[in-house]
């Protein structure tokens, strides 16, 4: 019986953790422009992908995953200053819907270079996987957690401890004042594209050797993240975490205890139930209205 | 601010009657008046999209399911229980509308893009109990609807009708169809929006704190056209069902929805002709890009982008700019 | 000008109706096969190999002089997984670009939404999607080349009897393929004798299957069955491997290729799954009739892609040669000669299987055709 909850647990808290990180970068890409970016997926796939590239091309593994990781930083900085910059005068709506088609295109740029299929990535320590109490984890699994940890733990120093991180926070709170005590907001939005790009790359080379990885696993893993994201009330770094780890947990739950067939119309419903009983999310921060 | 002659209700209606009337000259066979049905149905329900994105500022991401509710109650109920084709579609739209109520309601009162998250779920939700009701919706694999019959009266796409002494195709009699089913939701949706909850709804979509000092209710406004651009999928799905004879899932899906928001904003929000071209575009780029093959989704998807930066207020506004401009016209009389 | 817009006007409907435009046809004009494949997408899986395959062979008949001394065109579309823009793709091949025949729908779903236009149209389809209900009940127009997916759970609740297996597990993808799977395993299974005890699904997008997995482990089952495409299978494999299951593990025709076998690598050790001989080729009986078809297949698609043969693009290849036989026997491309001449095939061999048509049966396959596989030091033996 222990057994069992304890592999729902895991299960869920290793997926949980890769939400976790998606939503994060959506976090910091609305709270820099109230943008819901949509291509945050390509960035896991991208991570993920040129890993496997460029490993194929005889890299060793390390050296192949940093590549694959500064390849998705420009690709962050691209998308702001080419595609979201340009139309700074644009509705959100608007920028929305580009998001949307820039994760099309970058899709349809991976497929061209990647072709169509899975692909399986190495694990980064042993195959073996671990037990423990009875339940089974993937030792990789150890590896994602590790990782989100550490991540979340340096994003929390950044915005706390470094001058361009409060300057971040303070434009997410208010623009028009950030740019009144002189931060470039451009060049804020600039850096959260970069870092959501860093963060959703690295989630997206942690799980891959989990979940292989193909061109399109970007849309799966993107909208799982947004989901994780409003749960945890769209704005909140906390909430995104903790969105992340209770969506991946109630999935598997759902899976191990209930039906299989409903898991995800749970996980939707409970975004229902935030909405109706805790409107500001989990975690949303209070937002007051000027006039 | 309807301040342009090309946004005033009537020259909207003219325009687009014309356009109807005029197209069939330009169809060469049934492939292009399929193609031009769709346009129509679904044109219907991206204008009462438009009435939610465009006046209310509000986006819905689960409107895909609402016609996808629509489309399965009316391939379900006249397909498996025999009822009679209308009146399944009025029942449907009003369970769609029950719905988008119940949701809408509480969560308007809210400001903010919480509204998307809730349709998202609520889309999904939907989208998940028709994809694993097999038995009842058949599942992934898709449900064969019945033709349309108006009183008793059958329209079979694939049939020949003798009308007034002529041999109209069914094809054609659908295209007639789609047509006055466009017109009819374009001049609703017309005397929605100049209706005063309409003007309230303006009023919403620039300022609500501006709109609520005024005792506009606005979250009462902006819940009651959340729920009629609900019926309207409800209704354009039903009949898009019976048009095509055979659905899937996938008409009330996520993909589905993002679709039709990307018809609204790419064509120009808040103008009524503006969406109706934004169909036009997204449903003509398929057929055109098919011949590039490997290449369809990048281009597709490099299109979509670089009209959103360049014409960030969408095609048909941007275009009217510039004919404004090139004609030096005097501005227009303000309303 | 005018006169002509108003001339039109007026028989427009009619003629719309009759399809006057319809051309006769020169004996020198290229003969047209129409196709709409998930060649991106989801479905991928399928689609792309059954293109690459349909686009090789039309060029290998149209450089060896064509069909009756016509050239094969092959005009493709992309329907990408998605049953509108497939019944759409249809509609542009049967009334804009008139094909003679079509080969496509990769997807039961796209097959599906596409067949009452096509049949309407008096078009023979043949169909490279799986499910039962495409060919039963016959549609005159509609025939298809793979197994039905009823079959392969006859296959594999017949090969788990004969080892006296009777509590199995079933996991499946919600996706169409794995759906129509697990109805038809449902079904079936008490005609072998056979429990389902446990019946767990999983998105096609899924990363993850322990959940099930635990779930089905303690059902109580002596075997576990895996209906689904894509990777969610070799993930559920190695799901599977990695809890320690040491049950025997059945997978679907859906996972046969070679692909399967590197995605799920070691996982997949001791699996078995009915698929076509295209992955045994070597070991068939030199008797066997299909070898040489299926050796040649293998050899041909791999030297010219460059990428490992599938199952599915097989299906293609059946397809295209039935068709090109029935219009060879038709001695034109009149439709209802070609229909007519498809449906009286009788033992064309080929990779898949050998087809025996007739007006009851659109397909033309046996269960037989399916031969039991087994995973053994990273390769498929055949075993049945």
């Amino acid at each position: 019986m222990l057994a069992e909850f304890l592999q729902y647990l895991f299960t869920g808290i290793t997926i949980g953790a890769t939400y976790a990180l998606v939503a994060l970068g959506f976090t910091l890409i609305y709270n820099a422009s109230h943008v819901i970016n949509f291509a945050q997926g390509e960035f896991l796939m991208i991570g993920g992908m040129a890993t496997v590239s460029l490993m194929g091309m005889g890299l060793p593994m390390p050296i192949a995953i940093i590549l694959a990781v500064i390849l998705a930083g420009i690709l962050g900085v691209a998308l702001q200053r080419l595609a979201i910059a340009p139309a700074r005068q644009a509705s959100v709506v608007t920028l929305i819907i580009i998001t949307i088609g820039a994760s099309i295109f970058i899709r349809g740029v991976a497929q061209l270079v990647w072709g169509k299929e899975y692909h399986v990535m190495p694990s980064f320590g042993s195959d073996q996987p671990v037990r423990i109490g009875g339940a089974v984890m993937h030792s990789q699994s150890i590896w994602v957690l590790l990782i989100a940890s550490i991540l979340v733990v340096l994003l929390v120093l950044f915005f706390t401890r470094t001058l361009i991180g409060k300057a971040i926070l303070a434009t997410s709170m208010n623009k028009d004042a950030a740019r009144l005590v002189g931060i470039r907001t451009q060049l804020v939005l600039m850096l959260a594209f970069m870092l959501s790009a860093l963060i959703g790359s690295m989630a997206g080379i942690a799980v891959a050797p989990i979940t292989f990885t193909s061109y399109d696993i970007g849309i799966m893993l993107g909208l799982k993240g947004f989901v994780a994201a409003a749960m945890g009330g769209l704005g909140s770094g906390v909430g995104a975490v903790v969105g992340g780890i209770t969506l991946g947990i109630v999935e598997a739950m759902t899976a191990g205890y209930i039906s299989s067939d409903y898991k995800d119309a749970v996980a939707f419903s409970m975004i229902l139930l935030v909405l109706f009983f805790m409107p500001r999310g989990m975690f949303g921060s209070r937002v007051v209205e000027r006039v | 601010m309807l301040n342009s002659l090309f946004q005033s209700r009537q020259f909207g209606l003219l325009v687009l009657a014309l356009i109807i009337i005029v197209l069939p000259f330009g169809l060469q066979n049934d492939f292009h008046y399929d193609i031009a049905i769709q346009m129509g149905l679904i044109a219907a329900t991206v204008v009462g999209l438009n009435l939610l994105v465009g006046f209310a500022g509000q986006i819905s991401l689960g409107h895909a399911a609402f016609f996808g509710v629509g489309a399965y109650m009316s391939a379900i109920l006249t397909g498996t229980y025999g009822w009679s084709p209308i009146p399944v579609l009025l029942f449907a739209a009003v369970v769609v509308g029950i719905i988008a109520f119940v949701v809408g309601r509480p969560i308007l009162r809210l400001k903010g893009h919480y509204l998307s998250m809730a349709t998202l779920a609520v889309g999904f939700i939907i989208y998940i109990i028709i994809n694993n009701e097999r038995r009842i919706t058949g599942g992934p694999d898709g449900i064969s609807v019945p033709s349309l019959s108006i009183f008793g009266a059958e329209l079979n796409v694939f049939n020949d009708y003798q009308i007034l002494g002529m041999t109209l195709s069914g094809t054609f009699l659908w295209y007639v169809l789609a047509g006055v089913l466009l017109l009819l939701a374009v001049w609703i949706a017309q005397n929605i929006i100049d209706s005063p909850i309409g003007r309230a709804l303006r009023s919403v979509h620039g300022s609500e704190v501006a709109a609520r000092v005024v005792g506009v209710d606005t979250a009462r406004f902006k819940s009651l056209v959340f729920v009629i651009s609900a019926v309207y999928a409800s209704i354009m799905g039903s009949f898009y069902a019976h048009y095509t004879g055979f659905i899937t899932p996938q008409i009330a899906s996520f993909e589905h929805s993002i679709v039709l928001i990307t018809m609204v904003v790419l064509g120009g929000m808040a103008s009524t002709l503006g969406v109706i071209l934004g169909v036009v575009v997204l449903k003509l780029l398929p057929q055109v890009l098919a011949d590039f093959q490997e290449l369809e989704m990048m281009m597709f998807g490099l299109i979509l982008m670089l009209t959103m930066i360049f014409m960030p207020k969408g095609l048909l506004p941007t275009l009217q700019g510039l004919a404004r401009k090139y004609l030096r016209k005097k501005p227009e009389e303000g309303v | 000008m005018s006169k002509k817009i108003f001339r039109r006007a007026g028989f427009l409907a009619a003629t719309l109706a009759a399809g006057i435009f319809a051309t006769s046809v020169q004996a020198s004009d290229p003969i047209k096969i129409g196709s709409f494949l998930s060649a991106t997408g989801p479905a991928s899986f399928l689609g792309d190999p059954e293109l690459k395959t349909l686009e090789m062979y039309v060029e290998k008949i149209n450089a060896d002089g064509g069909v009756l001394g016509r050239q094969l065109q092959l005009i493709h579309y992309d329907d990408a997984g998605d049953a509108s823009q497939a019944r759409n793709f249809a509609s542009r091949l049967v009334r804009n670009d008139r094909v003679d025949i079509i080969i496509g729908g990769s997807t039961t779903g796209t097959t599906m939404s596409a067949a009452p236009l096509i049949e309407q149209a008096r078009t023979p389809f043949i169909s490279l999607a799986g499910a039962i209900v495409i060919t039963e009940p016959v549609k005159p127009w509609v025939f298809k080349t793979p197994q039905s997916d009823r079959m392969a759970a006859e296959r594999v609740l017949g090969d788990m009897q004969s080892r006296g297996i009777t509590k199995v597990g079933l996991i499946s993808d919600t996706g169409g393929f794995g759906s129509s799977g697990r109805t038809q395993t449902l079904e079936v299974a008490a005609n072998y004798g056979i429990e389902i005890l446990a019946d767990e699904t999983y998105g096609p997008s899924d990363t993850d299957m322990t959940a099930q997995l635990t779930r089905i482990r303690n059902a109580g089952v002596e075997a576990v069955f895996n209906f689904g495409f894509g990777q969610g299978p070799a993930l559920v494999t190695r799901n599977y491997a990695q809890l320690g299951i040491d049950l025997p593990f059945y997978q679907s025709h859906g996972v046969a290729s070679d692909r399967f076998l590197e995605l799920a690598g070691t996982a997949a050790e001791g699996l078995r799954l009915p698929a076509s001989p295209l992955l045994v080729p070597d070991s068939l009986d030199d008797a066997d009739p299909q070898k040489a078809v299926v050796q040649n297949y293998k050899a041909e698609y791999e030297a010219r892609w460059n990428t490992q043969v599938s199952t599915f693009g097989a299906y293609a290849y059946d397809g295209l040669m039935l068709a090109v036989m029935a219009i060879e026997q038709a001695g034109s491309t009149d439709r209802e000669a070609v229909r007519s001449a498809l449906e009286n095939i009788q033992g064309y061999v080929g990779v898949t299987g050998i087809y025996n048509l007739s007006p009851e049966d659109h397909m033309g396959l046996t269960a037989d055709s399916f031969r039991i596989l087994e995973v053994k030091d990273g390769q498929w033996n055949l075993i049945d």
